[in-house]
């Protein structure tokens, strides 16, 4: 069974966001780039499942030369090869852009599974992975907390929790599926994993490499343009709610949001 | 040239849902201001009786896809049929709605169509007779105000519980079209094999109006039944931090923040949670936010319109009966 797990690098979810001069893009300077987290249960399925059916798992960065740290990081947990789409022309892509690059380079792969996560903790589109199931011709399924592969390895079963219910979705493969968060435990790298990884294949590719226009990608190429980024909107200062004891905090608190929020 | 405002209805087992009227109250909203024409694009199996009531809303033409294959929802072939239709009726915008289906849906079609989307809105205008759009980034820990040039329609999905619903209008009546389509068995790839009902009959976070929420200040899964408790009272769902779900005290799906959901209900309260930057972010768009906790200095009272610095153990079963006065007054 070859996988294929896409990884997108995005900062740590501690980062406080500062909005650069431009007010369309934000200040990386001392952001600290790490794996999706929502991709690392993607890159875990897939070295599950290989443990079981044997096969490949290779993984499939996108961005600048500094996604190499979590391909690495993929491989140190124990996929197989890795492939880097890297190119300047690549530099604020939109969503849509970012899965015909990926489509581009994962069409030729041998592969039966496509894991991505269920969407970039940064730009929060959740996009790129159905989008690419999409121009690949093959079935996607969002959002997996659960991936059984029948043991002829021939077709899959997904639970894919919606609002109130959980679906189980089967589909043949190929298939794409979104992890998200319930899925499974990641793995830690380890040291030995770690020295092997520094010697896994990792193959970087251009767009033009992949037989692509770099025409279309960049913010040249933005179906969805960005007039602008603001902080959040700020709130109203809050109030304390007074009391001498915790019952009078209570009685008060429920008094506010009766009275003034009308909340209750 | 691409003329009017297309929705995508969601209904579940033939009851449509509550983020439809969202989308179909805002979609009026700019179909005014565009000067066009409203269209409810309905699918289902035997649906049709559910299509004029949509005009109450505002809708003025109600588009009914009624197929067998089209309930319960599949990806596949709500993709195949809403693809037609667009490319048939030219709309010039196509609002979803932002729940779990409805961005499901808008991904993989915004694909097919080769349209730019964007997900998750919190807020539409028309400038210049564009759509613009504003979207929290980072969890909210920014906001993006998008446009889309050069791709039609322009396409978006709206946050849940975010758009207000129109005062329905009885007197008013959408006109139903029967949509026109073919759908290829062929090109269905994956089935619903099974649907696991939550019985817990909890309208999840992402759709909740009230949502009490409790972190590592519970002290241990057994406490939330002071949580419980309260929510079951004034209806509100149960939410938990990541401290909490990584503790194993509640299950994944009730994870509020960056790497969980993200939550704009009406009434969120926060009970021992101290408020890391990752939750505070997946709560902040919350319209009343109340903290309770020991520590004056958590950063959660940063966020709150009402903070309460004391025990959670003393305040939130006596918020309870508090509550209950006024609900039984």
């Amino acid at each position: 069974m070859n996988i294929v797990v896409c990884i997108k690098q995005v900062p740590d979810t501690e980062t406080q966001i500062k909005i650069a001069s431009d007010n369309k893009s934000i200040v990386t300077d001392d952001i600290k780039w790490v794996m999706n987290p929502y991709d690392e249960f993607g890159v875990e399925e897939a070295l599950r499942l290989k443990e079981k059916f044997g096969g490949e798992v290779t993984v499939v960065g996108l961005g600048p030369k500094r996604v190499t740290e979590s391909l690495r990081t993929a491989l140190a947990m124990g996929a197989d090869k890795a492939v880097l789409i890297t190119d300047d022309a690549l530099e604020g892509s939109d969503s849509l852009a970012v899965a015909k690059a990926l489509a581009a380079a994962i069409k030729d792969l041998e592969y039966d599974l496509i894991f991505t996560g269920q969407r970039g903790v940064d730009d929060d589109m959740g996009v790129a992975g159905a989008s690419l199931a999409e121009l690949l011709g093959i079935p996607h399924v969002a959002l997996a907390v659960k991936v059984e592969v029948a043991e002829d390895g021939k077709s899959v079963k997904v639970h894919r929790p919606v609002e109130g219910q959980t679906l189980v979705i089967e589909s043949g493969l190929p298939v794409l599926i979104t992890a998200q968060k319930g899925l499974n435990e990641p793995r830690y790298a380890s040291l030995p994993g770690i020295m092997k990884a520094k010697k896994k294949p990792l193959d970087e590719k251009s767009l033009s490499d992949l037989g692509l226009d770099s025409a279309q990608f960049g913010q040249e190429g933005r179906k969805v343009k960005v007039l602008e980024l603001t902080p959040p909107p700020e709130r109203a200062a809050g109030k304390i709610v007074e009391g001498e004891t915790p019952q009078e905090k209570a009685a008060e608190l429920a008094r506010l949001l009766h009275e003034e929020a009308k909340v209750i | 040239m691409a003329q009017g405002v297309w929705t995508i209805v969601e209904q579940r087992e033939g009851e449509i849902r509550k983020i439809s009227y969202e989308i179909i109250s805002e979609g009026r909203r700019l179909a005014d201001a565009l000067g066009q024409e409203l269209t409810a694009v309905l699918l289902g199996a035997g649906i049709k009786e559910k299509a004029a009531g949509l005009g109450h809303y505002g809708a003025d033409k109600v588009m009914v896809a009624d197929d067998p294959r089209l309930d319960p929802y599949t990806t596949d072939a709500y993709v195949a049929v809403i693809s037609q239709l667009v490319k048939a009726g030219e709309p010039a915008l196509l609002l979803v709605g932002a729940s779990v289906q409805g961005k499901d849906l808008a991904a993989r079609l915004s694909a097919n169509l080769d349209v730019g989307m964007a997900q998750d809105c919190t807020a539409f205008a028309i400038e210049d007779g564009n759509l613009v759009a504003i979207r929290p980034i980072y969890a909210g820990k920014a906001y993006a105000k998008v446009t889309f040039e050069n791709s039609r329609p322009q396409m978006a999905t709206a946050r849940p519980n975010v758009m207000a619903i129109n005062e329905p209008d009885t007197s008013k009546s959408a006109e139903v079209i029967d949509a026109s389509f073919t759908l290829e068995d062929s090109a269905l790839k994956t089935k619903v094999a099974e649907v696991i009902k939550d019985e817990s009959g909890k309208v999840d976070l992402t759709e909740a109006d009230k949502i009490v929420s409790g972190g590592r200040g519970m002290k241990g899964p057994e406490n939330y039944k002071i949580l419980e408790e309260l929510a079951d009272l004034i209806g509100a769902s149960v939410g938990a931090s990541r401290s909490a779900v990584d503790a194993g005290w509640r299950p994944h799906s009730d994870q509020v923040g960056q790497t969980g959901k993200v939550v704009s209900p009406n009434l969120y309260i926060a009970c021992g949670i101290s408020g890391a930057i990752q939750h505070l972010a997946g709560m902040s768009t919350s319209k009343v936010i109340v903290a309770i906790n020991k520590d004056p200095d958590a950063p959660i009272f940063q966020k709150a319109d009402y903070g309460v610095v004391a025990d959670l153990f003393d305040v939130v079963p006596a918020l309870t009966e508090e509550v209950k006065k006024y609900l039984e007054g």
